[in-house]
This record gives C-alpha cells, structure tokens and sequence, in this order.
C-alpha cells in the first residue's frame, strides 16, 4: 500500500509529540482506540482560561502510519481554535487532507474522536 | 553474489527469487523445445516427456520418494485442494470427520470450510502458547469415523516444525489418511518418505528457490493411497491431475529441488548463523517476544512481536527492509494474524508483530543494518505510543477500560 506524500511527512516529522501534567488545570486530555484493535490515541489541549482558546496540543498514539499522520495533523489544525470550533472539526476534512484510502477511513474518525474527547474532558474539569 | 533489490529482501516466506541456475535451466524449454509432454507420436514430445520425467525424479529425490508418487500440480494451493478433497471424496464412505490445526495456511483452512459445506465435520485443533501441536490433543480428537488428518510441516508465519513423524505414526495407527502441507519445509529441513508415515505432502517450487505456478503432491503407493480428481480431462498424472504440463515450469522446480538437495546442509549452517546473529542484536530489546518455539523452528524464521509498537508503523519506518507483519493494518481484514491469536498471543502482541524470513541471498551486512534500523524505529515509535508511555509509568494496561471501536 503506498501512502501519501502527507502521511508519510507527517510519520517522519510528527508534529507536536508529547504529553502535558494531566492534572494540570488547564489542559484536557482524550484517549480513545483500544490497543486490541490496533490503535489508541491520546490528545491533550492547553487552552487560555480566558479566552477559551486553544493555545497548544499534543499528541501520542500507537497505530499504524494513517493514525499517527491524523493525529498529528489535528494538533496542528486545534491550535488557535475555540473549544466549539475545534470540537466540529469533522473526520472527512482529515481523510480529505491526507488524502486517506477507504480502509484508513477510521483513523480520522479516530482522530476527531480525540479531539471531541479532550473537549469534553477540559469542559468536565470546568464545569461548576 | 549481490543483494537482487533494495529494500533488502527478508520476506523469503512469501516467495523466494529464482536461483538463476533454476531460470538457465527453464529456458531451453520456453524457446526451441516447446512440445507438449504428453505428445506420444513425435520427438518434440518425447523430449519434452523426458525432460519433465527427470523433473519429476529430482523432486521425489529431495524427498525420499518415488517418482510415480509424484503428481504435477500448480503449486501448494492446488495439492492442499486435491489431497483433502481428494481423499475426502474418495474415503467418504469410511467417515466424514477430518481434523486439522488452527495454524495451518488458509489453503487447508478455507478448504475445510468447503469440504464442511459439502457434508464433512471438521475439528481445529488448537496449539500450544509455542505454536506446536499436542500429541495428546490430537490423540483426544480422533474419531472412529475420522479419514483424514492435515497438519503442516513448516509454518509459515512463525516457522515452527511440527513433530511429523509422531503425528503420522498416530494416524498409521488408527488407520487415517494423513497430510501435510510441506510447503514452507523442503530445503529446510530433512524430509524422507521412506520413512517418514506421511500419506499426502503437498509441495510448491517457489518457496524453494524455484518458479511460481509449479507445485506437486506426493500420494503414498505403499500402502497405496487412492484420491479422486478435481480437475477433470485428458486424464494427465495417471488420472488424477489432467491438464497440459508446463515443461519449462517443472523443468525449474526440479532443478530447484536438485540444488536444495545438493546444498541444504551447508546452506542451512549458514542460514542458522545468520539467524542467531540477528536474534542475538533484537532479544535484548525491551518487551520483545520471540512467536513460536524457540528452538523447534526452521531458522530462517524469526517472528517477533515488539510490544507497544504497531507493526504497519513499525514497517512503514524500516522501509529499508521488506518484511511482513502479522498487523492487520497490512492486509485487506482488520483482524490481527489468525495464527498468533492461536498462539494465545494478546491482540496488542499479535499488532506488534514483525516477520523477518532470510534465505539463499542474505549477508552479514543485511542483518546488521536490519537489527540497527529495527531498534531505531522500534525506540523512536515507542517514544509516539501513549502505551509505551502508560506501560513505563507502571500502569496495568489490561485494567483499563478501553473504548473499542
């Protein structure tokens, strides 16, 4: 199976590797996939309590080269974005920019799991 | 000699290149010596069935068999079809229970499934954690009404042998047909009919150095084995295979098997070496498991599972090395390798699995720079794994309540 130009960029140079304190108050953080089905990734946001917008992400996942390219192209794509916006990132714009085939459709589902997932967890901590 | 392509080649379980003596040897038969072999009323058959009889000979040679047990087929696919529909069919008055293995190649495996649509009870037996058949098991399995029994002589994903010579003396005993499937075995390892209580041994000249699209079935004449035909004509192989031979295709699996029986002892030696010498630079790494038993294997076999790193990843990374993985991402399914999971392997180790399979072409230089680049993503990609990660900060991942998609 060839891979595209972008997926392969973002294997070799994935952006934004790493991982924020979990507990830290400003961060949200998301983990979906399951490793018996090949895939788990893990997302984090740092967003300005202010503004609600955010500021930074990270991302860790152990999948195939399709996974680890979408999650990697979400940190970037989150960052300067509200909670609501990055929220409605949709999964066909991810395929779309990697240029995904049908068989690598759930990584990008995977991938806009992550981010609705991280949402979520900064709003839970947040929410009073 | 040179390494035939980049990436470095270690696949030589999905098909082994051409030994250029084995192409040097077809050619003649593709140019000027075109006759049909079973062309009785002119020179141009005669020399083509003599050509194709001297074939049949080197392949019964490395063998141990005799030349009339020998039945040209189009390779391993096809004589798994013909040994157990052929026996079943033809034995089906005695019984319709037949047993196999979990492990075995998806040609037995799927023609089981068919031979079980068609009437028949097929039991599938499960294998150690090691990947090799319990005698007990099978001992357990049998049936007064079961006719035949299949099980593999080399696998091919993890390389293990089974006991072939116990397993048959059993099926002598109880009086049941017994196959294999030697596909991945000849050249690796020594096989003699003579004594070997093999009734059926399906044969394939690609995974031994010689051309795709030639295989053979060995079918026992003492005590004589009977089968009936699934491919129906001019009544080819003494009736059982009809079907034009491909003089140039037998040609190059003859002299494929005449080479692995001159040089496989030697050839061996040097293989197990370089097998060492690669299993030496990964075992170290951490949570790396070997698949399959340790030493009961062909040595040109290494199949490790490399936890916490996906394997189509780990792949996509040592694109210097053309390997396999038993991943799902790196084939049409979305499960894991069917053979691992019997292994008891847990799906993450079945993802994280590598296959490495060396042969007649491999160097020193090749495995050294295989165990560096191996490291190397294996170390960058667990840097990426939020298990590596979990795993490292002591967390039991099997507690976790993941969210399966």
């Amino acid at each position: 199976m060839a891979y595209s130009e972008k997926v392969v960029d973002h294997y070799e140079n994935p952006r934004n590797v790493g991982s924020f304190e979990k507990g830290d108050e400003t961060v949200g953080t998301g983990m979906v996939g399951a490793p018996a089905c090949g895939d788990v990734m893990k997302l984090q946001i740092k967003v300005n309590p202010i503004t609600g917008v955010i500021e930074d992400a990270r991302f860790k996942t152990y999948g195939c080269g399709s996974a680890i390219a979408s999650s990697s192209l979400v940190t970037e794509w989150v960052k300067g974005k509200t909670l609501d916006e990055a929220a409605s990132i949709k999964n066909s714009a991810i395929a779309e920019e990697l240029a995904l085939p049908p068989v690598k459709i759930h990584c990008s589902i995977l991938a806009e799991d992550a981010i609705k997932a991280a949402v979520n967890d900064y709003k839970q901590k947040h929410a009073h | 000699m040179d390494t035939p392509h980049f990436p470095i080649y270690m696949d030589y379980s999905a098909t082994n290149p051409c030994d250029p003596r084995v192409v040097d040897a077809m050619i003649p038969w593709l140019r000027e010596h075109f006759g049909n072999p079973a062309s009785r009323s002119h020179a141009w058959g005669w020399e083509a069935e003599a050509a194709v009889e001297k074939a049949r000979e080197q392949v019964a040679d490395l063998i141990g068999a005799d030349p009339r047990e020998i039945v040209w087929t189009s390779g391993a696919t096809e004589s798994n079809n013909l040994a157990l529909k052929g026996a079943a069919h033809f034995y089906k008055t005695k019984g319709k229970h037949i047993i196999t293995v979990k492990t075995e190649h998806k040609a037995v495996l799927d023609t089981c499934r068919e031979l079980e649509r068609q009437g028949f009870e097929v039991t599938y037996l499960d294998v150690q954690s090691d990947g090799l058949l319990n005698l007990d098991v099978l001992k357990a399995a049998i049936r007064p009404d079961t006719i035949l029994v299949s099980v593999m002589f080399v696998n091919n994903e993890i390389g293990v042998i089974q006991d072939i010579a116990a397993i048959g003396a059993l099926c002598r005993e109880k009086g049941i047909i017994f196959h294999s499937d030697a596909a991945q075995a000849t050249g690796r390892v020594d096989i003699d009919l003579a004594s070997l209580p093999v009734d059926l041994m399906s044969l394939t000249s690609h995974k031994t150095y010689g051309p795709k699209g030639i295989g053979a079935l060995y079918v026992r004449r003492k005590p004589r084995v009977r089968l009936e035909a699934q491919m129906h004509g001019g009544g080819h192989e003494r009736g059982m295979r009809s079907g034009t031979l491909p003089t140039h295709q037998c040609v190059g699996m003859g002299e494929a098997y005449r080479i692995a029986k001159a040089e496989m002892h030697e050839e061996n030696k040097r293989i197990r070496a370089l097998h060492e010498r690669m299993l030496a630079g990964l075992k170290d790494v951490e949570e790396v498991f070997l698949n399959g038993h340790a030493e009961q294997r062909v040595p040109h076999n290494l199949n490790m599972s490399f936890n916490y790193v996906e394997g189509e990843s780990l792949i996509m990374g040592i694109k210097g090395l053309a390997v396999s993985s038993g991943s799902a991402c790196t084939s049409a399914s979305l499960e894991p390798s069917y053979v691992l999971r019997a292994l008891g392997r847990s799906d993450e180790l079945a993802h994280s699995s590598l296959r490495m399979t060396i042969g007649r072409w491999t160097t020193e230089e090749e495995i050294d720079y295989a165990v560096a680049t191996i490291k190397e993503n294996v170390a960058k990609l667990r840097e990426l794994s939020p298990l590596w990660e979990m795993f490292k900060d002591g967390v039991d991942l099997s507690t976790i309540q993941w969210a399966a998609h």
